[in-house]
């Protein structure tokens, strides 16, 4: 017995590339190979309203449980940068019930979801992928498919076993480390960035408030770097008695693909999605919403590919063209500006600290308005060259 | 923490998450370059 589409993993990218195949009408099996979908995150678990919006949701306050009006962002030298709004822009999530809400989804839209399912191997002829072996509780399992999505993680394997490099160089990977604590909380409205070489080199600390008094405080800092991320995040929380005070409920570590997307996210009778496929925005390395609406154009296109008799990589490369066109244009923008800020030293960000407001921060990091950026990097004969590679 | 960012720095595909939950080494794939130590971020990897 065979499926038209087998979804391996069952994040965001996943969930949402099974429940479209599954509305278009196509039989659909979601693997997950983790005991409890959701969890344990590897995730800040932020969100923006415009994102919740985009994966055709409602925020339900059972996940979406925390509402956000601004950010404020730190310079190296502790000057505060902040924007705050007079409506929610977004939201700190529980993943745990939000990556189990889209199965859910899934699920009710026809596809079979199966955690604790591990796949293990790659049914593969004449160059095609034809299936997938799997394995739960100790059986061997092999099921047909037409089409295959690879949505399983920045650890990705399946799509390394269709012969794609998804490989993530370590220029290219950032070490995230997170604590879920109970702490005081300020502003519990309000998204908190830390930046600088010595609190996290080439990357930064974040303050995500999950309710009055709780928050994701974690770091990720830029791969090659010396030292461990737990390391810097430790002492961060160290140099603040607010949270050296604090409680810590939950450790959470990952690896957040912050390059350009893998070569093709596309061969013959595969796709790939999400961190799988190094689908993320790599100044905020958020990656729900782009994982997100990655499936579910791949679930769209693996409906119109399956209709047609044709799942060869040109007809699937169909998901790769509407990705870019969608997503991928602007994040390989947002890319360059993330390579541009690596090579700002302290003193640069400090400089522009006195020189941005908040706004323009929001701006730079939805891949918009670099031309102020860089029209104030031009006026340092220094960062002249870094400001025309954001052009 | 078994976190799989070592899994996906490898470029020998010689680390797997077993069950998700624990890192399995292919000492046969793998040589030796220390990626996966450099990377992790809690130290917990030591190549010898």
């Amino acid at each position: 017995m065979g499926y038209d589409v087998v979804v391996i993993g069952a994040g965001p990218g996943g969930s949402n590339a099974a429940r479209t195949a599954a509305e278009e009408g196509l039989d659909v099996l979601l693997i997950e190979k983790r005991q409890e979908i959701g969890a344990p995150k590897r995730c800040g678990e932020g969100l923006s309203v415009g994102g919740i919006k985009n994966l055709g949701l409602t925020p339900d306050p059972r996940w979406a449980i925390n509402e956000i009006r601004g950010a404020s962002v730190y310079a190296p030298n502790g000057k505060r940068i902040s924007v705050r709004y007079p409506e929610t822009i977004g939201y700190v999530l529980e993943r745990k019930i939000f990556d189990k809400h889209l199965a859910m989804n899934a699920a009710r839209a026809g596809a079979k979801v199966l955690a604790r399912t591990v796949a293990t191997g790659l049914i593969m002829e004449n160059g095609f992928v034809k299936g997938v072996r799997y394995s739960r509780f100790g059986e061997e399992i092999e099921t047909e498919a037409k089409i295959v999505v690879a949505a399983d993680g920045v650890e990705s394997k399946v799509a390394r076993w269709a012969g794609i490099n998804t490989t993530n160089k370590l220029m290219d990977i950032d070490a995230g480390f997170q604590y879920e604590m109970v702490v005081d909380l300020e502003e519990p409205d309000m998204l908190e960035l830390y930046f600088g070489a010595k609190i996290a080199p080439r990357g930064y600390v974040w303050i995500f408030p999950k309710g009055e008094d709780v928050a994701n405080v974690g770091i990720g800092i830029g791969g090659k770097e010396q030292g461990v991320a737990k390391k810097y995040l430790d002492a961060f929380i160290e140099s603040r008695p607010d949270l050296k005070r604090g409680s810590i409920l939950e450790v959470n570590a990952g690896g957040i693909p912050v390059g350009d997307p893998v070569d093709k996210l596309a061969t013959n009778g595969l796709m790939i999605v999400g961190d799988a496929a190094h689908q993320v925005n790599a100044i905020h390395g958020g990656g729900i919403h782009e994982a997100s609406v990655a499936g579910m154009i791949a679930g769209k296109v693996a409906a119109e590919a399956i209709q047609e008799g044709d799942v060869s990589e040109a007809r699937l490369m169909e998901y790769e063209h509407l990705w870019r066109e969608k997503r991928g244009k602007i994040l390989h923008k947002i890319v360059k500006l993330r390579q541009a800020i690596e090579k700002l030293s302290d003193d640069d960000l400090n400089m522009l600290a006195e020189k941005l407001t908040g706004q323009d921060l929001v701006d730079f990091a939805n891949g918009k308005n670099f031309m102020k950026l860089a029209k104030i990097m031009m006026r340092r004969p220094r960062l002249v060259s870094i400001a025309k590679g954001l052009l | 923490m078994a976190c799989g960012g070592c899994v996906g720095v490898c470029p020998f595909t010689a680390l797997e998450l077993e069950n998700g939950n624990k890192l399995d080494l292919d000492g046969e794939s793998c040589t030796g370059c220390g990626i996966c130590e450099r990377f992790c971020p809690v130290g917990a990897i030591k190549v010898v």
